[in-house]
């Protein structure tokens, strides 16, 4: 299989060219079992540890969670909508070079400017090359998933660019120095003391803030300043349109418009995936999106861009990094579909108990965890293992990508490259021939049910045991199901 | 050496799989009885105020009822009849001056009764960055331009010809903090939509 082939290249340490902190984690050789820090549940391990901050967690996302159910299940079409939404994608990717080459003569044709970068290098030095051009040394940023994909910031800063995220979440990460844990939002892994904390170090604002209101006015303020004294703007795009050459983004704070009102140059980054045919399917897409996201009925400012400002220029970067091997890879290519909801990582259990930052990629949660792997199968092996393959995410997908069936997907193909540790080998091959043998299973059924009930705790509770871990086992039952199935079925 | 678009291109052209017919969703959209009073229930949902007015002559009588704009000292409007209107957005040249906006009031082209939202267009007498900046917002839209849902909205506003709109539900809000909702993140931190008729 030359997927399989093409994967043992790229874990033989050629691929990842955009992530050195990656880079650095990633194994020294296929097998080692020992201290893998490149794994999730290693990198979850800390987060884990504080039981109370822990459930915090898990609780704070469910609720986002439920509030998506309340919205979307008071749109009386919203599978219709979903559907919809699929097919549109669909459509789209089977045509994408067409649309893109559409999108780009409309928006030339509205006085926009257009870039092409194959990868984040090529990206990030587009985008530098345009403000250094103009000598611009402070940028304000509106959120970008892909601008964070290409580690845009540390590349501008290291040139002498100030370079301002204006989103309040992503500030308040940008100012911890650390990268977003949700993609919708960056700082849902913190609790307000600790914003208070980090303002009052960084923003010069009182001791012990914690009220919410006081700390989101604090931001404001400092805000404004930066949109003010800001010499460009970058911004992402949430739907850029074929048709007409324009492209929208979302925002509830409305730093985006702020951000692209003021200064003499906008400069809009986009995945390949991000464009759709036609203006009105932006309905089917913003009812769907922040529905999924927040459980809001849309965002507060869906603002549409066609062409520059009067006396400003307008300039769209389309960006590959990796999406034209998605696409080419059947299994994966509905990864393509996402519209960055982030409904999957909410509805997640393992991304509710183990927070964002222990994915270690942009996009953490089930969506994360299907594209990681494209960019460095090596370093990001563990991820479509940090999922119980419990179908939700998948179910809440507003653009029904099968999350669940691809997390599985590869999980055999990272098996059959060599990049699972010697545990995972050992064990999927022990299982494997046990499922295979009706005898098999129903020995080591009886034999497991007898023994746990018996053994010393410390044979079942040890670091061996990875399931033993943080958790009570549950009591073995007397019977299996077959018995009790027998038993029924015979009075 | 080819060009990073024509590398691009010619990848996502090989990579494509068999063209897809192109979709056309039947069936979907939101259909209410009543669309002035589900528009202003979905503004009050998305943290904005709404007021149904009988007719346009009470639209200074409305304003003077809201605390933010009997206070306001600078007031952008581009809506005629409103007394209290001193900054003319298409004489500013630099849209830095607007940072002390206290209120802007502005025509919305249409509503959307399943969201709350206003879809506004930059006009000829445009500078939008009066809309962001200014501490408070007064949308006034009349009556019989609210459509039920946003398939209605885009077959009827003008998103194809340059330019810059968007839609406005509500005020400029986060929940970045703890996920406690808070009215007035960087924009306007009042939506009050005025409908006429």
């Amino acid at each position: 299989m030359s997927s399989t082939r093409a994967l043992r290249q790229a874990a033989s340490g050629t691929a990842e060219t955009s992530r050195p902190a990656a880079r650095e984690q990633a194994p020294t050789g296929a097998g080692a079992t020992r201290s893998r820090p490149h794994e999730h549940a290693h990198k979850a391990a800390a987060f884990v540890a504080n039981d109370a901050r822990l459930h915090w967690h898990d609780q704070a996302i469910w609720f986002l969670r439920g509030k998506r159910d309340r919205v979307s299940s008071a749109v009386p079409d919203w599978e219709q909508l979903r559907s919809a939404g699929e097919q549109i994608k669909a459509h789209t990717l089977s045509r994408l070079a067409e649309y893109l080459e559409q999108f780009e003569r409309n928006a030339i044709q509205l006085g926009a400017r257009v870039h092409w970068a194959k990868d984040a290098e090529e990206h990030n030095r587009i985008v530098h090359g345009l403000l250094a051009e103009r000598g611009v040394q402070r940028v304000v940023k509106s959120k970008s998933m892909l601008t964070e994909e290409c580690h845009l910031n540390p590349y501008l800063e290291e040139r002498g660019i100030e370079v301002v995220d204006t989103d309040l979440g992503e500030r308040i990460v940008q100012l911890r120095r650390e990268p977003p844990s949700h993609i919708v939002m960056p700082a849902v892994h913190l609790k307000k003391e600790e914003i208070g904390e980090l303002f009052h170090q960084q923003l010069g604002s009182e001791e012990g803030l914690s009220d919410p209101k006081v700390l989101t006015e604090i931001a404001r303020q400092h805000l404004r300043q930066k949109f003010l004294a800001a010499q460009a703007t970058i911004s992402g795009v949430n739907f850029a349109i074929a048709e007409t050459g324009g492209f929208v983004v979302c925002t509830n704070e409305g730093n985006a418009d702020l951000g692209t009102s003021l200064p003499p140059l906008h400069i809009a980054c986009m995945g390949v995936e991000k464009v759709v045919p036609r203006l009105k399917d932006l309905a089917v897409f913003l009812r769907l999106l922040a529905r999924s996201a927040t459980g809001q009925p849309i965002t507060s400012y869906t603002s549409h861009f066609l062409g520059p400002r009067r006396g400003a220029e307008l300039h769209v970067v389309i960006v590959d990094h990796g999406r034209s091997g998605i696409l080419r890879r059947e299994e994966y290519r509905r990864s393509l579909h996402c519209i960055r909801c982030g409904a999957c990582m909410n509805t997640c259990p393992v991304y509710r108990r183990s927070g964002g930052h222990s994915y270690g990629v942009t996009v953490p949660g089930p969506i994360g965890s299907v594209l990681a792997p494209h960019i460095n199968p090596a370093a990001h092996s563990s991820l479509p293992f940090a999922s119980t393959l419990c179908g939700s995410c998948s179910d809440v997908c507003p653009v029904k990508v099968d999350l669940h069936h691809q997390l599985l997907v590869w999980r055999g193909e990272l098996g059959r490259a060599g990049l699972l540790p010697l545990s995972k080998r050992v064990a999927s091959k022990l299982g494997g021939w046990i499922l295979a043998r009706t005898w098999a299973y129903r020995f080591f059924g009886r034999l497991g049910r007898w023994l746990l009930a018996r053994v010393p705790r410390a044979v079942i509770y040890n670091r061996w045991n990875a399931w033993g871990r943080q958790r009570e086992l549950p009591a073995p039952p007397r019977e299996s199901f077959r018995e009790i199935y027998r038993r029924r079925r015979g009075q | 050496m080819a060009s990073s678009r024509e590398i691009i291109l010619s990848a996502l052209r090989s990579a494509a799989p068999t063209p897809l017919p192109i979709p056309e969703p039947r069936g979907i959209g939101a259909r209410y009885p009543d669309l002035r009073q589900e528009f202003a229930k979905a503004v009050g949902e998305v943290g904005g105020r709404c007021v149904l007015l009988s007719a346009e002559g009470v639209l200074e009588e409305a304003l003077s009822g809201f605390s933010e704009y009997s206070q306001a000292k600078r007031v952008a409007s581009l809506v005629a009849g409103v007394d209290k209107a001193n900054v003319d957005l298409a004489d500013v040249k630099d849209p830095h001056e607007l940072h002390d906006l206290d209120v802007c009031v502005l025509l919305g082209e249409l509503g959307v009764a399943e969201n709350g939202a206003v879809w506004i267009r930059e006009g000829v007498a445009g500078n939008r960055a009066g809309w962001f900046l200014a501490q408070h917002m007064v949308l006034v839209l009349p009556g019989e331009s609210i459509v039920h849902d946003l398939h209605q909205a885009y077959e009827r506003i003008d998103a194809k010809s340059r330019g810059f709109g968007t839609f406005i539900s509500g005020p400029s809000k986060t929940a970045d903090i703890e996920q406690a909702l808070v009215i007035g993140a960087q924009g306007p931190r009042s939506c009050t939509v005025l409908v006429i008729g």
